[in-house]
Order: C-alpha cells, then structure tokens, then sequence
C-alpha cells in the first residue's frame, strides 16, 4: 500500500518542533507500524536525509518503550495494542496517518518523537516496592497462602509496562492509572500490605512533584492502554490514599 | 595458557556451601568505600546491583534503553525452574542439576550448575517476598507446570508474562537502592570500552545516547549483565537494542570467548513471512504443554495447503504426522528445543512445510480445547455435553493458560488460533555461549566479572526453557554477592580510582576514533543493510545445520563484508546528538567479528552436541552425535588481534558425578 505521513520532527527539547510530509509506497500489510517505519528511515537514509527518531526496542509489546501518537490515538487505532504490535493491515492504501510523540509537561520531547519518561521511574523509586532485602533469607513462598482472587487481580494491575499512554491519552496528562497500577498490585498482596501506606503517600506525592496532572474521571487512559489496566485501580488508589491520609501519623 | 576454574574441593553438593563459608569479605566499612559498576539491567544486572548496593558497594547501574525496567528479560513468556518439589512430583535439586547438564548435552561445569540449581528455590522466596504475582492455585498456593525435556512440574509462572513479572521485581530492588542513592542509575548509556590499568578492570567509557558525550566512569570491578548475542543473525526474538558489544569489547580487552557457537534456536516462533521483518516473536515452549506439532503425512496434502487449497482442519487425524510424537514417544511434544527444532528443519526441508514459504509447522491445540472442556463440563455436572458446549469450555480453559500468547499470535499472523492451528518455525533465541567466567563469575581478566546470559557458564551446548531467568537471577541476587568479595577484599586499600590515569585516556581515544571513522565512510548502504547480510550468512551457514565446507565459506564471505562496511557504511546526522544510526553501527560493527569467531567455534568442534549440529557427525537416524573423548571441554577463545588469529584454549570439563550418556528422549 501507498500512505501519506505526516510525522513530527523536532531537533531536541528547546527547538521548536513541526509535523513534516512523506510518502511511502509499497508497504506490506503485513508489517508492524514500526516496520514501516524502519522502511521510511532506509529510504531517508539513502537519500542523505536525517532518519525519524523514535523510541522501541522488543517489539513483542512488552517492553514498554514504543510510544507513538498514531492519528491522535496513543499507539493508534487498535485496542489493547501497543505501537510495535499495530499492523499495516488496519491502515488501507492512499491513507493519511499523523504520527506525533507523547505529549505531557512531564515527558518532555528529547529528539523527533522520543520523550523522557524518567519520571516514571522517580514515582517507582518514591516506593513502588517492598522493603525487603535481596537475601533470599526470607519465609518459604508457600508459607502465606494468597487467595488466587488477589493473586490474579495483582497480577492484572502488575502486567502495566510503563509505557505512559495514559498520560498522553488524558486532557490533564494525569498519570494516575500508571500510579495506581502498581499501589494496586502491592497493596493487594500480603506482601505489600505492611508499608502500604506510605507507598501510596510518597508515590501520589512524587507523581504531583513530576507535574502531573490530577484525575477528572475521563477514562481515557483505561481505553488507551495497551494492557487493558484498569480503572478500578484509580477507585482503588483513591481509597488507599483517603486511608492512608486520614490514619498516618506522620 | 591454562584456565583456572577455581571450582572448590570437596563433594558436590558441598561446595557452594564450602566456599561461601571461606570466601574473603569485606566489611562493611570497607564496602562503602568501593564502587561497582553493572552493564545491564536485566534480571542478572537488576538483581545484581540492586544486591551489592544492599551489601553497601557504591553501585552505578548503565543501561542503553530509556529505564532499566525496559531489559529483554521483560519479554520471558513461559517460567522459571526452581527445585521447589511443591508438586511431590519427585523433583529435588540433584534431578534439576542432572536435567540441566543432560538437557546442555553434557558440555556445562558439574558445579556451577549444582549450584544453580541449590540456589534455584531461594529466587522463588525472594520474588514472592517482592510482591511477585505468580499464578497461585484455589488453595492459594503457587501453581507449576512443565517444561521441555523434564518429567516433573517444577516450572513457575505469571501467565505469558513471567519474565515482565520477574523483572520488575528486581526493578523494583533496583529503584529501592536508587531511592537511597546506593545505585546511581544511567539510562540511555552505553557502554563502549573496559579500561584496564595495571592488567585489572578499573571502568568503562560509556557514551551517553542522548547527548552523545563520551564519558569515563571509575571503579573497583566491573560486571558485565549485557545479554546475549543473538542479534548477530539480524532476525531473532532479541529486542531490536540487544547486542554483544560489551561482551565483544571485555573479549578485546583479554576476557576469553566461550563455545560461541552454541547458539539456542527456539522451535516455536512465529514464522518469517517477507523482507519487511525486523524482529522475530517467541511463541511460549509453555505452549508445548498442551499443543500438539504436526505437518500432513502426505506430501501432497502439504502441497495442497501451501497452494491453499486445503486447510489444517480438514485434514482427519490419519493423515496427520505428529512427528515429535512419533520420534520421541517418551518426550513427545516436550522434547528439549534442539531437538524440537532439528525435527521441524528435517521436516521442512523433505518438503512438508505448511506455510508459503515452505517453512513452518503446526502447532495444534483442538485436542487441549477438547480434553480441558470435556473436564469442565464434569466439573459443572453437565451431563452429555454438546462437541460445542465442550468447545465453548475448553476455549475458555486454554484462554486463561495462554490468551496473551494466542492474541499476539492474532496480531501478527492474522489468524485465530482457537480455530486453525498457529503455524510456527525455528528461530534464533539464546546463546548460551558467552564470556569465560570461572566459579566466581570472574572473567579472565582480573576484576571484571559476567553474569547471565553474558557469560557462558550453566547452560553446555543447549539451554533448558526456564532456566535463563532462573540462571539470571541466580547470578545476580545469590552468587555475585559472595563471590565479588573474594575479589574486593585486595581492593581495600586502593581508594578511589582516578579517571584522569593515561589508561582511561587512552582508551577514551579509542572509542572517539572508532566513531570518526563511522561517521566519516564513503557513505553508501545503511547499517540494516550490512546487518541483514550478516544475518543471512549466519542463518544459512552458521545455523541449524552446519558443515566444514559452508562454515569455511562464512568466514572469509564475513571478513569481506566486514571490509565493504568499514568503507561504505553510511552513518546520517552527528555524534554529539541522539543518533539511533550510530548507536547500532557501533554494535553491528562488534557483530560483524563476533560472526567470524562463532564460525570458527563452530568449525573447530567437530562434533553435534545441543544446539551445534555438524552435519557431518550425525547418527543414521539422523540424531546429534557427540564426541566426548575428543570434545568435553569448554572452547574459550583468546583475542589476538583478528578473529582469525583467536587462540583456543581448552577447558576440560570433567564429570564425577553423572554418567556421560547418549542424550536419548525416545
């Protein structure tokens, strides 16, 4: 097939960016998203120009790292689908397609369409684990039963990947499905319970700090993600925070 | 030259416990004033620094993606092994130790995978204590299944996602010692030159990928967690950033390349469909729990589906050759992944490929659909169930095993494989070669140690599923720890390692030069274009199968296209900027010598063990024929210049406790 790219290129973080044309021709419907990509950055190449930056790196949709704004859709039009696992075969030939990066205060546009998600990772760093040391000296894995219930809805919040659609799906780049993901995943387990609640103090608390926006119930993020998280973790994060808030006695 | 292996005295299942009791420390104090350095944050690296910072080492922690959380570890699908014997189904650390050595074709070191596999249940307590959501039973205990080339459930598992799961547990170790500013973390760095000073490892070069500054980083030891070296083929389920520069770069500094050419070729992958393809994807081994393989029995019904004139499930269950089935009765479908693969190559090219290529094999789960539904729907008391209802119920079961598996496989192919059986082919997955390291995980260059699939050390000539995460986290959070000690104990006195030293300069010089002559060649082709060509080489000549005479060809066609690309490789945009370009010149640069000294490996032993088959030493039945009286030893290849010039030197592996036996899974 045939398309029509408008693409946005920005030098680094203090230039001013713009979407610039490009054609393709003759890509497979068989290929990824960033197949066709890979295609128009050989192509820029061999014509001397500068090749389109982009973030990506397991394309099995589990690493996280691709984050492609796909006709102002987070990782475009398919659901529960990240940008590496997006097949031409949705697109149909002579079709415009606007590829633009994550756009939040908090993900700041290094280079074409890569931002820094570094602020994930402090909101991680502000708690988002249990404190316990890597000994192995600790209780048998048996040795505290988890009804499979708990297990399973740990499960489903851990599996989010970091890739921050949410936050580029939401009016007020909130990243609080990305926060509660994890809140949810640890306060749900025995494990996590015991320091659950500074967990959530410090975690909603670096997530403010990053600039951040707050949660006003749209649930786009829910619909955007690539891992169906969901937004019951939000409702979840509420209440532990309301708790923790009340209780602390810090 | 001779390779200490510094494996300790005493009986086997002593010595882990011996040495850990003898081994040098370092005291706290001390420890605060010592720095680490770990390239990598995988499950080896995260495990890793995330440890030795607990201990009290100053840790920094490199990576080249944007988070550490973004490791290839993350995509592990099916498990990990641990002796746990929580199913009583006879399992206990000596059978995992006898597993892993017969399963690696008895090519790996007796200790050091005994001590794997002591260490194996440890990772599954710390992971549970991390807040590691495993599938758990009713009971609310942990759940098990099987892997290939085992008899016992010892496998445990978070759906398709177990290495995302395991990952960041260690992930969120790491971002612990982070938060106390123990680990100081850079992401989107890469790691280009080791530098030594006085014959030890005393830090790295890195360059930042985003601003493209070269740096130079001190330390008392370095650890290298870099990953395998897959991507050498071009197409593999690597990440797309995986490469083997590290490993590469630790090898021209004096660390010894082990058995490079026993590569894993994973037989269930999603089958290459055209040109276009960047990446190949794994589909689970988990997946050979419960799905059958097959290609027709007639070849011209394999015509006839190739032509798409026929489809799978029209064809009735005679006509069907469930070959693993057939050659390997006691195994079946879970016979190891050498030999799942070899079976599926062996088909294929008699011409009884399923796909348009000619290269594929099914993978069928209707008879799974049938017996899960059939056992709900005693569970439900429903009597005479409808074949639909039965489906319906099965459908379900096999979803809740492995729906993310079979909705990738959807996105990919286009195809429901609840309907039609997923078509599936080798491909290249894992090198379970990679640096010497002896018991300590020491490479042969002083100071600087390799963990995970960086090193060569547990796997021999084939890796068992489920146990690269295991061995990765084995490394990181249970064996580094003690053994770096040993090490750092005579680094005491040393203070802080001074970056302005002539050796750093040096070797700084070194990596500003090699990117000036990147980016200032003729310019002609693209770094793809010279990686795939790379690839198809090693794919056909350095594969599956090789041969004297095709392995001799490789070599002297890659050090031709090593030359072409020196000179017309085409590098766009500037070095002081974010260029992806150069990032993977760089590593496709390393690729294109490693590719040579794997085909030399691969040319010198002259033998089939694992996943090295010479087709020249094959059984009439076509099985692998190992040569133990002339081949059991390790080939750790030392760097002298070219690889051509590489040196080998052997390491005799010597077996006091398992019988060395013809590997039979019939």
């Amino acid at each position: 097939m045939d398309l029509k790219l408008k693409i946005w290129r920005q030098a680094n973080q203090n230039s001013k960016g713009e979407l610039k044309d490009y054609a393709i021709k003759n890509v497979s419907a068989d290929s990824s998203f960033l197949e066709m990509m890979d295609q128009l950055n050989e192509e820029l190449i061999d014509k001397g120009d500068d090749p389109v930056v982009f973030d990506h790196d397991c394309r099995e949709g589990i690493c996280g790292m691709c984050s492609l704004h796909i006709n102002g859709e987070p990782h475009g039009p398919e659901n529960a689908t990240t940008t590496c696992q997006l097949h031409m075969r949705k697109f149909k030939d002579g079709d415009t397609i606007f590829i633009e990066p994550w756009r939040a205060r908090a993900f700041p546009v290094i280079k074409d369409l890569s931002v820094d998600r570094g602020a994930f990772d402090r909101i991680i760093e502000a708690g988002g684990y249990v404190n316990v040391n890597t000994s192995g000296n600790t209780l048998d894995a048996n040795a505290i039963p988890v009804p499979k219930a708990d297990a399973d809805e740990a499960f489903n919040a851990a599996t989010c990947i970091g890739c921050g659609a949410c936050v580029a799906a939401c009016p007020n780049a909130s990243a609080m499905l990305f926060v509660s993901a994890k809140v949810s995943q640890l306060a749900l387990l025995p494990q996590g319970k015991v320091e659950a609640k500074d967990r959530v103090l410090h975690m909603v608390n670096q997530m403010d700090l990053e600039g951040f926006g707050n949660c006003s119930n749209v649930g786009a993020c829910a619909e955007e993600c690539p891992k169906e998280i969901s937004l019951e973790n939000i409702a979840r994060m509420n209440r532990e925070y309301l708790g923790a808030s009340l209780t602390s006695t810090k | 030259m001779i390779l200490d292996s510094k494996i300790p005295e005493g009986p086997l299942e002593k010595k882990w416990q011996n040495h850990k009791a003898n081994i040098r420390l370092v005291n706290p104090a001390n420890k605060r004033n010592i720095d680490v350095i770990v390239v990598g944050t995988g499950l080896a690296g995260s495990s890793a620094a995330a440890s030795l910072a607990e201990m009290g080492y100053n840790v920094k922690a490199f990576c080249f993606q944007d988070s550490p959380r973004r490791a290839h570890s993350i995509a592990a699908q099916g498990g990990i092994n641990a002796a746990k014997n929580y199913q009583n189904d006879g399992d206990s650390v000596y059978r995992l130790f006898y597993d892993t050595i017969k399963g690696g074709d008895y090519r790996s070191r007796e200790a050091n995978v005994y001590r794997l596999a002591e260490v194996s249940a440890n990772i599954i307590d710390q992971a549970v204590a991390q807040g590691v959501p495993f599938a758990r039973d009713y009971g609310g205990n942990l759940d098990n299944r099987s892997f290939g080339g085992v008899q016992v459930s010892r496998t445990f598992y978070a759906k398709g996602q177990t290495g995302q799961q395991l990952l960041l547990g260690a992930y969120s170790a790491l971002s612990r010692q982070i938060s106390k500013g123990k680990v100081k973390m850079y992401n989107r760095h890469e790691m280009l030159e080791i530098v030594m000073v006085d014959g030890k490892a005393r830090g790295i070069i890195a360059r930042n990928l985003v601003t493209g500054e070269i740096q130079r980083h001190g330390a008392h030891a370095v650890v290298l967690a870099s990953g395998g070296y897959g991507n050498v083929f071009f197409l593999s389920t690597n990440a797309m950033g995986s490469n083997g520069s590290a490993a590469w770069k630790a090898h021209r500094k004096g660390a010894h390349f082990a058995n490079p050419c026993f590569t894993q070729i994973h037989p269930t992958c999603i089958p290459v469909s055209g040109e276009h393809q960047s990446k190949l994807t794994l589909m689970s081994e988990s997946l050979r729990n419960d799905g059958r393989i097959w290609v027709p029995k007639d070849i011209k019904d394999a015509e006839a589906i190739r032509a798409g004139k026929l489809k799978p499930t029209d064809l009735p269950e005679e006509k069907r050759d469930y070959y693993l089935e057939r050659r390997y009765p006691s195994f079946g479908n879970l016979v190891p992944r050498d030999v799942a693969s070899r079976a599926a190559k062996e088909r294929c090219d008699e011409g009884y490929g399923v796909n348009a290529t000619g290269e594929a094999v099914y993978l069928d789960f209707a008879a799974a659909i049938e017996r899960y539904g059939k056992t709900e729907a005693n569970i439900k008391g429903i009597e005479n169930p409808s074949a639909e209802e039965i489906r319906k119920l099965g459908k379900a079961v096999v979803e809740a095993k492995y729906g993310n598996l079979f909705a990738m496989y959807e996105k990919i192919v286009d195809d429901n494989p609840y309907e039609t059986p997923m078509m599936i082919y080798p491909a290249v997955h894992y090198t379970m070669g990679g640096i010497w390291v002896d018991y300590n995980l020491m490479t042969s260059v002083p100071g600087l140690f390799a963990l995970g699939e960086a090193n060569f050390s547990d796997h021999g000539a084939n890796r068992l599923g489920a146990s690269a995460l295991m061995q990765g986290l084995a490394d990181g959070y249970f064996v580094i720890p003690y053994t770096i000690g040993d090490y750092l104990a005579d680094e005491i006195r040393t203070g802080a390692i001074d970056t302005n030293h002539e050796a750093f300069a040096q070797a700084e010089a070194e990596v500003k030069g090699t990117i000036d002559k990147l980016m200032n060649t003729a310019g002609e082709h693209s770094v793809d274009y010279y990686h795939k060509k790379l690839g198809h080489i090693m794919w056909n000549k350095c594969g599956m199968a090789r041969n004297a005479e095709s392995l001799k060809e490789a070599i002297s066609e890659i050090q031709a296209l090593r030359a072409e690309f020196w000179q017309k490789v085409r590098v766009p945009g500037g070095a002081m900027e974010m260029n992806p370009e150069l990032d993977k010149a760089m590593r496709v640069a390393d690729f294109m010598e490693l590719g040579e000294l794997m085909c030399m490996d691969a040319l010198t032993r002259e033998e089939s063990c694992g996943g090295h088959f010479r087709e020249e030493f094959q059984t009439e039945e076509g099985e692998a024929l190992r040569r133990d009286d002339d081949f059991a030893f390790v080939s750790a290849w030392k760097y002298n210049g070219e690889p051509k010039d590489a040196e080998l030197v052997k390491e005799d592996l010597i077996f006091d406790n398992v019988e060395l036996k013809t590997r039979s899974y019939k």
